[in-house]
């Protein structure tokens, strides 16, 4: 594919009879690492949730697509098929599947019937992609995600992304709770896909991530949506200076979605 | 108070049943006196569940069964059960005839005995009165289980001496080929002091229509030290009715492990019971069931501690479908004495549809101070969010149902000793969610 665009326009987004998204405009392009920042609460999860359907955040208004395609139409598998992944905050454990049995069934999702990844081919791409992540080769066959520790799920749903060559990625705090060997490892991984078929969305509340991963847009969200966009250097002078500057640049009392 | 029932089969032939398959004289007065017995016991009463309106009367005792000479030879639904190359331990009945047999000669040569229950009580009378229906169950417990001993006509009989580790699975095929006959089958496992078996057993018919009864009895006896590992997989189509008692007794430092795939699709009450009479016995009793259609189904799995630093184990996962109602009664029973023992129990019933019913009863009697004691129940849906993960890397929805489920049911599956036995369960289940 010539590269693939994600569009949201003025999207609304409710939970619970709740308004939490309040019209967020955001382009994201194959080639472009974008990073969404912004102080607790206020709607990067929700955004990220809403982009890949989760079942009780409901869109109110405004449009997703996908190279034109109507992405609010589609039903969650659709929208992984479509090109979609979104490594999560909190990543579902189940019970009595396996890692490796999860990550084939994916892979295999995303083609024809008829065309599914032969076992040893899978196995190989399997054993490259954690040997790259530094894991453990017992995590493939461990029920997916289930006793995992926070920074073993996070790689986990990165192994996912390597494998399932995903044309836009979004990362819910993929940094949350990892150690620093273990951040350089997870940067590794994304830096591994920089190229102009991918496009990534990377939601973080560090710079110390955007370190390794220098994104080329950074944009903050306040009150359900974003108020700010810039480069990379956005992000350095948020980890300098906190947020107090934009509130007061834009005249922004409570930043929360409550506003 | 007794129910009247319009059973088929009097004294006289029962008699002659008996002499017709050469039974020591002992075994005749058993039945006959349990068939007298039957007359004024009760019907069982399973928890929570009515069963007047079922029918444990529709069925044909006897019906022969051809010998099976080549295991090529068998239809693909049995087949299937087999490692046709690798079944040097296999036993079939198919309706009430010993059709093949196959038992390693480095077992027999230990003294291992594997057989069918009429050849048992010939050659091994001793030994198997010793035995059945003495330290597990009893023939007077209740209506149908006097009926079983009455009208038993199959069956397996296994015995493991002294000392001998047996480390191949013994595996039984039930083949109820015959549409309407009855399965009082009748499985007897005596492993003695400080030996070990496994043992796994299909049971399979076919009679979605007609309907028929399986009143069927397990019996497992490990002596001190010894360790019994237990697979099966009932299938009884949707005309049988089952009333399956299994029982075991667990002396000192005795194992017994169950793992047991419930897979029948008519109506079934399954009673479960494990004694923990010896210091240090334990037992894992795990169990999955899939309901569907207007299926009712009682389970109720019990383990009874009396020695001394027990463990006993309960787990039992459902998936109810279409209108399938179950009861699971889980029970730990720690008695007075039995100080420093360990009961748990989990009972997990995953609902599939808005018409399905499960009833999860997590039950524990304890009468001693010094014990660990511990059960978790929960009857739910399938979780939303494990379907949108799950969806969220391309999975169809269906395909995540299906992931889901088979992961609900692993720990089970995952038990049973036979590679082959496994897949078909793996299938089965497969089979009845879809
Ligand atoms: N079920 C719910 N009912 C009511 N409010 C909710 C519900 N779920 C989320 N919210 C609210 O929506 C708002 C946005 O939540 P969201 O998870 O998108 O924030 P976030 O920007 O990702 O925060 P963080 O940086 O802490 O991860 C929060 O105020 C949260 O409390
Ligand atoms: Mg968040």
């Amino acid at each position: 594919m010539a590269g693939s665009v994600l569009e949201i326009k003025d999207l609304h987004v409710s939970i619970e009879d709740k308004e939490i998204l309040k019209g967020v405009n955001l382009t994201i392009k194959s080639g472009e690492f974008h990073a969404v920042m912004g102080p607790n609460g206020t709607g990067k999860s929700t955004l990220a949730s809403a982009i890949m359907g989760h079942p009780k955040y409901e869109v109110t208004g405004g449009s997703i697509t996908l190279d034109g395609e109507d992405v609010l139409e589609m039903e969650v598998d659709e929208r992984a098929r479509a090109g979609l992944f979104l490594a999560m905050q909190y990543p579902s454990e189940i019970s009595g599947v396996t890692n490796a049995d999860f990550l084939r069934s994916s892979i295999n999702a995303r083609r024809e019937e008829g065309d599914e990844i032969s076992l040893m081919k899978f196995i190989k791409e399997m054993d490259e992609a954690m040997d790259f992540l530094e894991m453990d080769k017992n995590m493939a066959q461990r029920y997916l995600n289930e006793g995992f520790s926070g920074g073993e799920k996070k790689r986990n749903e990165i192994l996912q992304l390597l494998m399932m060559k995903a044309e836009i990625g979004i990362l819910d705090e993929i940094d949350s709770g990892l150690d620093i060997d273990a951040l350089k490892v997870v940067a590794k991984g994304i830096n591994k896909l920089r190229d102009e078929n991918f496009g990534c969305l990377i939601i973080t509340h560090y710079q110390r991530l955007l370190n390794y991963i220098e994104p080329d847009f950074v944009h903050v969200m306040m009150q359900g949506r974003v108020v700010k966009s810039g480069g990379s250097e956005l992000s350095q002078r948020l980890e300098a200076e906190g947020y107090d500057w934009i509130k007061k640049e834009l005249n922004i009392e409570d930043e929360t979605i409550n506003a | 108070m007794t129910v009247e029932t319009k059973q088929p089969y009097n004294d006289e032939y029962i008699s002659r049943f008996s002499s017709s398959r050469n039974e020591p004289e002992w075994m005749k007065e058993l039945r006959q006196q349990a068939l007298s017995q039957s007359e004024s016991l009760d019907m069982p009463k399973p928890d929570k569940t009515g069963i007047k309106n079922w029918d444990f009367d529709t069925y044909v005792h006897e019906v022969e069964g051809e010998k099976i000479s080549a295991l090529g030879s068998l239809p693909a639904s049995v087949a299937a059960l087999i490692d046709a190359d690798n079944a040097p331990n296999l036993y079939i009945q198919r309706n009430n005839s010993a059709a093949y047999l196959a038992l390693s000669e480095k077992w027999s040569e230990q003294g291992v005995i594997f057989t069918d229950i009429f050849t048992a009580l010939q050659q091994h009378g001793d030994l198997v009165k010793r035995f059945y229906m003495k330290d597990a169950v009893n023939i007077d417990e209740d209506r149908l289980t006097a009926l079983h001993a009455a009208l038993m006509n199959g069956g397996v009989f296994v015995y493991v001496p002294k000392n001998v580790v047996v480390d191949e699975p013994l595996q039984t095929i039930f083949w109820q080929e015959d549409d309407k006959v009855a399965s009082f089958n009748h499985i007897l496992i005596v492993a003695e002091a400080n030996s070990a078996v496994t043992y796994v057993e299909n049971s399979v018919s076919h009679n979605a229509d007609q309907a028929t009864f399986a009143n069927v009895v397990t019996e497992v006896i490990a002596g001190d030290n010894a360790n019994v590992s237990y697979g099966a997989v009932d299938n009884y189509a949707a005309g049988t009715t089952v009333y399956a008692k299994r029982r075991g007794v667990a002396y000192r430092d005795a194992r017994i492990d169950w793992a047991i795939g419930q897979m029948n699709d008519g109506n079934t009450i399954s009673e479960h019971i494990t004694h923990l009479i010896g210091d240090n016995s334990g037992s894992e009793a795990k169990s999955v069931v899939v309901g569907r259609g207007k299926q009712i189904q009682n389970f109720t799995t019990n383990i009874i501690h009396f020695g001394k630093n027990s463990v006993g184990s309960i787990l039992s996962h459902g998936v109810m479908k279409d209108q399938a109602s179950s009861v699971f009664n889980g029970i730990g029973k720690i008695e007075h004495g039995a100080s420093k023992s360990d009961a748990t129990q989990e009972t997990r019933v995953l609902m599939l549809s808005q018409g399905a019913r499960g009833d999860a009863n997590p039950i524990l009697l304890i009468d001693e101070d010094d014990v660990v004691a511990g059960h978790a129940a929960s009857v739910g849906r399938v979780d939303p969010l494990q379907l949108y993960y799950l969806m969220s890397r391309g999975i169809t929805k269906h395909e995540a149902e299906r992931l889901i489920i088979h992961g609900f049911l692993a720990p089970v599956v995952n038990q049973l000793p036979i590679e082959t036995v496994k897949n078909q369960l793996t299938q089965v289940i497969e089979g009845k969610v879809n």
